[in-house]
């Protein structure tokens, strides 16, 4: 039973290993949850999840393992039918007094709602309102929020929590934790830092002891001092930002990104582009005005700048591929051209992409970029960013 | 020996759960969650609960993993060898003891706070990884063997701004102390203002959740501004009616300034009153 749930684990991702596992046997060896499943519950979490963003792994998990519940989980383990977070969120609040239980019917116990509930999920695409079936706001049915129906289960409604008739683990609390999703100014700037790589470089100020030591040493005893540069930070960072167009909408999520970055570098270069870059970028977000020739940019900054595409990538194939492809004026070579330039001369490049992963697949021109990028398009999660950054530190 | 929370500290079960298995097995207890929840507080209650002593290690950007054992004064010993200063001659008088070395010679074994890790060099908590572990270092300088015979109960908090290594997170437990809710909340400020008033409290408590719930704020109040804010409230003597009052000037609270930290979230809430005064 218990091998089983750690499997569980492994499968849904919540990195948990070996020395975890026997902690767990220590502590239940030891009697630390006997007589309760929420102490268990709690014991174990304190034991096998160690980074909040994996609590709502771990008690979706523990749900299943545990709860008898029919399986989420298909064969390879992979959890499908996601269940969007603004019906999840109060998921398992179940909101019945026993009057009201008896005055209406209702579906049969909890195991088979939550069956039920699995059933009309695969069947329903869309968000839905009103009505007696399918999930949604407003209706009579069991499942879905604002209802009547004395034994539904509450999905994404914000009010009026019951607090004994919930398992704890079904509440999902910790969904905000998750990586896949939130971005705010703090996380980038934890995944941005790192790309921080300390070296040494500059004048010396810093007392270096073991080397004053030694050379005093050396000197017979006549105090001789040594010192050492300070530390800084010598990331340096070419950031090619898309504006305008199709990228209104992500647009704040970049400025974001844009002003974490702000700080975090020394050496932090700037340059705009529309859907992909051309022979010009420009170098404020008027963009118009002053156009920067792309060659100065390849000319001016060293290999050893670090390339950061920020764009959903989303544009009409012909941009990529044909002269004279762009919306906005006529270029005399197609983008790929000028795409190819800026990763032969910068090779540590990675594009992020404010797009969901999940939609790539639909818009030709990303699945382009992506390869001419071999591969290193990242998107703008927190996740996203991770990867983008161990790649560009490599 | 087991923790079931303080008078003045509201321990959730799952936080008790948490902390006995930290004793229990004597493993190091990671403690994360928002700034302002208690996790610093958590080793000041534990050691009274406990009755033990307190060692507390705070981590600043500087702080070498090598502090926390033992620190070799050389620049000392060279300035005495010059002097000619007897003491010169055994390298011990040089050595400093770090929070660890105390830690683990105290008796009976402390509690060691190990303040904000996240704080320190990322490759901070990989230094540290046997020595937690074990409870033993080596002292190179007298080559000696600083081993705790009674291991120290670890505390470590976080918040959150370096990821810690895997490795290291292995050997933890680990609990992310949520936002307290409502029912909670009533019962800490119960612990700390024993003798409020039933309403203002329930005023209070509203104005502070619908504070946390305005979108867009940058720092969200959290439970020890809401201590703070209550003493002032208290001090001030004003009454549940003040709170509750639905006049437009009232959307911002009375004594804002002890729950709201940031400038823009004050202009926010500034816009939102001249708003709801157009409104009106």
């Amino acid at each position: 039973m218990l091998s089983r749930f750690f499997f569980n684990l492994r499968e849904a991702h919540v990195p948990v290993s070996l020395k975890e596992y026997l902690t767990l046997m220590e502590a239940l060896k030891a009697g630390l949850a006997q007589f309760s499943v929420d102490e268990f519950y709690y014991l174990s979490r304190a034991t096998l999840v160690k980074d909040e963003r994996n609590l709502d792994k771990f008690d979706q998990v523990f749900g299943q393992s545990f709860q008898g519940l029919e399986s989420a989980l298909d064969a390879d383990g992979e959890i499908k039918a996601e269940i969007p977070e603004e019906w999840l969120r109060l998921l398992g609040e179940r909101l019945l007094t026993e009057e009201e239980k008896a005055a209406v019917q209702a579906l049969g116990g909890w195991d088979k709602l939550m069956e039920t509930l699995k059933q009309r999920l695969e069947e329903q695409k869309g968000r839905h309102q009103g009505g007696s079936k399918w999930i949604g706001t407003e209706g009579t049915s069991p499942f879905g929020a604002n209802g009547y129906n004395p034994e539904g289960i509450r999905i994404g409604q914000d009010r009026s929590r019951h607090r004994r008739a919930v398992k704890v683990w079904d509440k999902r609390e910790f969904r905000n934790f998750d990586d896949s999703l939130s971005l705010g100014t703090r996380n980038i700037q934890v995944a941005l830092r790192r790309l921080r790589r300390w070296i040494r470089q500059g004048a010396a100020t810093q007392l270096d002891l073991p080397d004053t030591i030694r050379s005093t040493a050396r000197n017979g005893g006549a105090l001789d001092l040594r010192l050492v540069p300070e530390r800084h930070n010598s990331v340096k960072v070419l950031l090619l930002l898309d504006v305008g167009g199709s990228m209104d909408d992500h647009i704040r999520t970049c400025e974001e990104l844009f002003s974490a970055a702000r700080g975090e570098f020394k050496h932090l270069e700037q340059y705009y582009f529309h859907n992909c870059p051309y022979e010009g970028l420009w170098k404020d977000n008027n963009r118009r005005d002053q156009r920067i020739d792309t060659w100065h940019v390849l000319h001016t900054f060293g290999s050893d700048y670090k390339l950061i595409f920020v764009g959903d990538a989303s544009m009409s194939p012909y941009e990529l591929v044909e002269q004279g492809g762009s919306v906005e004026h006529n270029n005399p070579e197609p983008g790929q051209v000028w795409l190819n330039r800026l990763t032969t001369t910068f090779p540590q490049a990675v594009w992020l992409n404010p797009l969901d992963e999940a939609y790539w697949k639909y818009t030709h021109s990303v699945g382009m970029v992506k390869q001419m990028m071999n591969d290193r398009m990242y998107p703008l999660t927190l996740a996203g960013l991770d990867g983008a950054m161990r790649e560009l530190s490599r | 020996m087991s923790f079931q929370g303080t008078q003045t500290y509201i321990a959730t079960q799952d936080l008790q759960v948490a902390v006995n298995a930290a004793i229990t097995l004597q493993r190091p207890l990671l403690i994360k969650g928002e700034p302002g929840t208690g996790k610093t507080v958590l080793a000041f209650e534990l050691a009274k609960a406990l009755d033990k002593q307190l060692i507390q290690w705070h981590v600043k950007s500087t702080t070498k993993a090598q502090q926390g054992l033992y620190e070799y004064d050389a620049v000392s010993r060279l300035r005495d060898s010059q002097l000619g200063d007897q003491r010169v001659h055994d390298i011990s008088n040089y050595i400093i003891r770090g929070k660890l070395w105390e830690a683990f010679v105290a008796e009976p074994a402390p509690i060691l706070l190990i303040d904000e890790i996240d704080k320190a060099d990322i490759e901070f908590p990989n230094d540290l990884l046997l020595e937690l572990d074990r409870m033993e270092f080596f002292v190179y300088e007298t080559r000696e063997v600083i081993k705790a015979a009674v291991r120290p109960l670890v505390i470590i908090t976080s918040n959150n701004e370096k990821d810690l290594p895997d490795a290291f997170l292995r050997r933890c437990f680990f609990h992310y102390i949520r936002f307290p809710d409502p029912d909670t909340m009533a019962r800490i400020v119960d612990a700390h203002f024993p003798n409020l008033q039933k309403d203002l409290l329930h005023e209070a408590l509203t104005v502070f959740y619908n504070v946390r719930d305005v979108p867009g704020l940058k720092k969200k109040p959290s439970t020890s501004e809401l201590l703070d804010w209550l003493k002032l409230l208290v001090a001030q003597d004003l009454s549940p009616e003040t709170l509750r009052s639905k006049d437009n000037r009232s959307v911002i609270p009375p004594l804002a300034g002890a729950l709201l930290k940031n400038e823009q979230d004050m202009h926010l809430f500034e816009r939102l009153a001249f708003m709801s005064r157009r409104g009106a």
